[in-house]
């Protein structure tokens, strides 16, 4: 609570009210073991005066660092009406209005969210956004297992590519339903899922394989090929897909002869800051033929009785405000405000204008690479097409490098040596369209500095 | 006042089952179920071959307002799914006790005597202490 504002006599009037004698009797009956004692480290309170100059202190020591990490977050330019549009009174809240056909503006804005979302993933239908990526892939991972009914499994195969901590999320959300997620390896040379790892399913029960495209190491993975497999042995196919990429890329909906079932993704690239990892939000599409197994919300058009264009929430007949503990989900509308800014910034951009920002943010990601793999005891991990981001394996630990380099103002990469230590010294780095020659000239000259002087130590 | 059949067997939860001469089970909602639900608009019933558990949640009647669970009456399996249903779901409504019925069931050795299922007079009177 921000703001409390009971006085003293308030609180006295409150319990002579109901005939307790004080705070400590009305909470008497709950056992003194379960009672939370003084917190350790919590210090004391602060006025708010104080409170706004601690924090402006600390602001200023985060400093504003020169940014080449992504990893499933990505600094965008965002157009200033983006937030200004978003932030009006009538957009300002996250959640549907609870008697949402009211507010025919915010089912309006849900809709045409929905109607990109669809184009750009080239399915059938969109729910009104999830709380993340992370959280999407989980959902989906479920909702597969509800579609794909002629699976009796509930395995889901997972490759290594796939984002980290999207895989810990889905295991965290999905394991005690009973989904066992298997993991498939990448063949080293490339960053890709291999076409071997699939083998050993011959025959075997798979109810859906996740594919992210592209993929946790920046590489475009062979998604036809693993969409037809995984047809081909009666299971689903999820897509965990960057939607500014898809400016670029074939769509989820074409991939391989039938297309995927389910794409997801992370929508924070579309008009979201990096705020110290969110709020962000989430989008899933699917095929229509799965519309029922979908989760959260829907809005759909309609006519009302005199004719007149209208929206409406739709398909809620398995939602948790009606189907209460057997709802699909408990997805609702959450990340409404990032959906709208969402909506407003791929309004702004327009087609050609993502596809112009995912082709610099290519072009500049050729540029860093070149760059920095002229610096000696630095080499590209994987060859091969990528989007926007690669692996740098380097001759010695990366973990002292970064810090040197953050020391400069540089947020250099992100160290992979505690999610894939068989890589060795391995660095993923990333540049949007946000990074300019002098920018990536500066972080190379930095690190061929910080690597001769660790060198020299 | 709603249609109860006869010659049929019933449960708590509103299922009809009818004997058929092969031996197996035809399985639907009584017209009681599917007047409470309204207009139905999907209807997802099991696929051949899935073994139930009496009780066990096996079909989904979704009207606009409410999806709502079938259960199986007895334990058994799945020998067909109405395929007429995907595409008329609306069956239910106007013929539930014929083209409207949900699957059919070899039901489990035993499972037919094990199962508790009301008679036609006996659903009636549940029916009229439930409106009572």
């Amino acid at each position: 609570m921000a703001f409390i504002p009971h006085t003293g006599a308030d609180v006295a009037a409150m319990l002579s009210s109901i005939g307790a004698g004080s705070i400590e009797e009305l909470f008497d009956e709950i056992p003194a073991t379960l009672r939370t004692r003084a917190l350790a480290g919590i210090p004391e309170a602060l006025n708010e005066m104080q409170i706004g100059r601690l924090m402006s202190e600390r602001a200023r020591a985060d400093g504003t660092l020169l940014n080449f990490i992504g990893a499933g977050a990505y600094e965008h330019h965002i157009p200033a009406a983006v937030w200004a549009i978003t932030t009006r009174g009538e957009f300002y809240s996250a959640y549907t209005p609870y008697q949402a056909e009211a507010s025919q503006g915010t089912l309006q804005l849900i809709y045409e969210f929905q109607s990109m979302m669809t184009r750009l993933t080239a399915m059938d239908v969109a729910n009104a956004s999830m709380y993340d990526g992370a959280s999407a892939t989980a959902e989906a991972s479920l909702m597969a297992v509800r579609a794909n009914r002629r699976s009796k499994s509930a395995r889901i195969l997972v490759p290594q590519t796939l984002h980290p901590h999207y895989r810990r999320v889905a295991v965290n959300t999905a394991h005690n339903q009973g989904l066992r997620f298997e993991e498939l390896p990448y063949e080293p040379a490339g960053g890709l899922t291999a076409a071997a790892a699939l083998e050993r399913y011959e025959g075997e029960d798979v109810t859906a394989l996740l594919i992210q495209q592209p993929n946790f190491f920046g590489r475009l993975e062979e998604v036809d090929a693993l969409t037809d497999w995984a047809h081909a042995h009666g299971a689903l196919v999820i897509a965990v897909v960057n939607p500014i990429a898809l400016a670029l890329l074939k769509p989820p909906g074409q991939w391989g002869r039938r297309g995927a079932d389910i794409a997801v993704g992370e929508g924070q690239p579309l008009g979201v800051p990096l705020s110290s990892g969110g709020p962000y939000l989430g989008f899933m599409t699917a095929r229509m033929e799965h519309v029922r197994q979908m989760p959260g919300r829907i809005v759909g058009r309609t006519l009302d009785v005199a004719g007149k264009e209208g929206f409406t929430l739709t398909l809620q007949a398995r939602e948790q405000h009606i189907r209460r503990a057997k709802a699909t989900s408990n997805i609702c509308t959450n990340q409404g405000l990032l959906m709208t800014a969402a909506t407003i910034y791929l309004s702004l951009m327009g087609p050609q204008g993502l596809a112009r920002t995912a082709a610099a943010c290519h072009a500049r990601t050729r540029e860093l690479i070149g760059a920095l793999t002229r610096v000696p005891g630095v080499r590209l991990g994987f060859a091969g097409p990528c989007f926007h981001e690669a692996v740098l394996l380097l001759d010695r630990p990366v973990a002292p490098l970064l810090k040197a380099l953050s020391a400069r103002g540089i947020a250099a990469g992100l160290d992979l040596a505690p999610y894939y230590p068989e890589l060795g010294h391995a660095l993923l780095v990333c540049a949007t369209e946000m990074r300019t020659q002098a920018d990536i000239e500066h972080y190379r000259a930095s690190l061929s500095e910080v690597m001769q002087a660790a060198r020299a130590a | 006042m709603s249609n109860v059949p006869a010659d049929l067997k019933y449960t708590k939860s509103h299922e009809w089952v009818r004997a058929l001469p092969d031996g197996t089970l035809e399985i639907g909602i009584s017209d009681h179920a599917q007047h409470a639900l309204g207009d139905l608009v999907f209807v997802e019933v099991p696929e051949a071959g899935r073994v139930l558990a009496a009780d066990e949640a096996c079909a989904v009647v979704e009207s606009v307002k409410a999806a709502s669970d079938v259960y199986a009456p007895l334990a058994g399996t799945v020998t067909l799914g109405n395929p007429q249903l995907t595409g008329e779901p609306q069956a239910v409504n106007s013929d539930p006790y014929g083209s409207g019925w949900l699957f059919r069931l070899k039901p489990a050795a035993g499972a037919l005597a094990a199962a508790a299922l009301l008679s036609a007079a006996e659903y009636q009177k549940f029916l009229d202490a439930e409106a009572g």
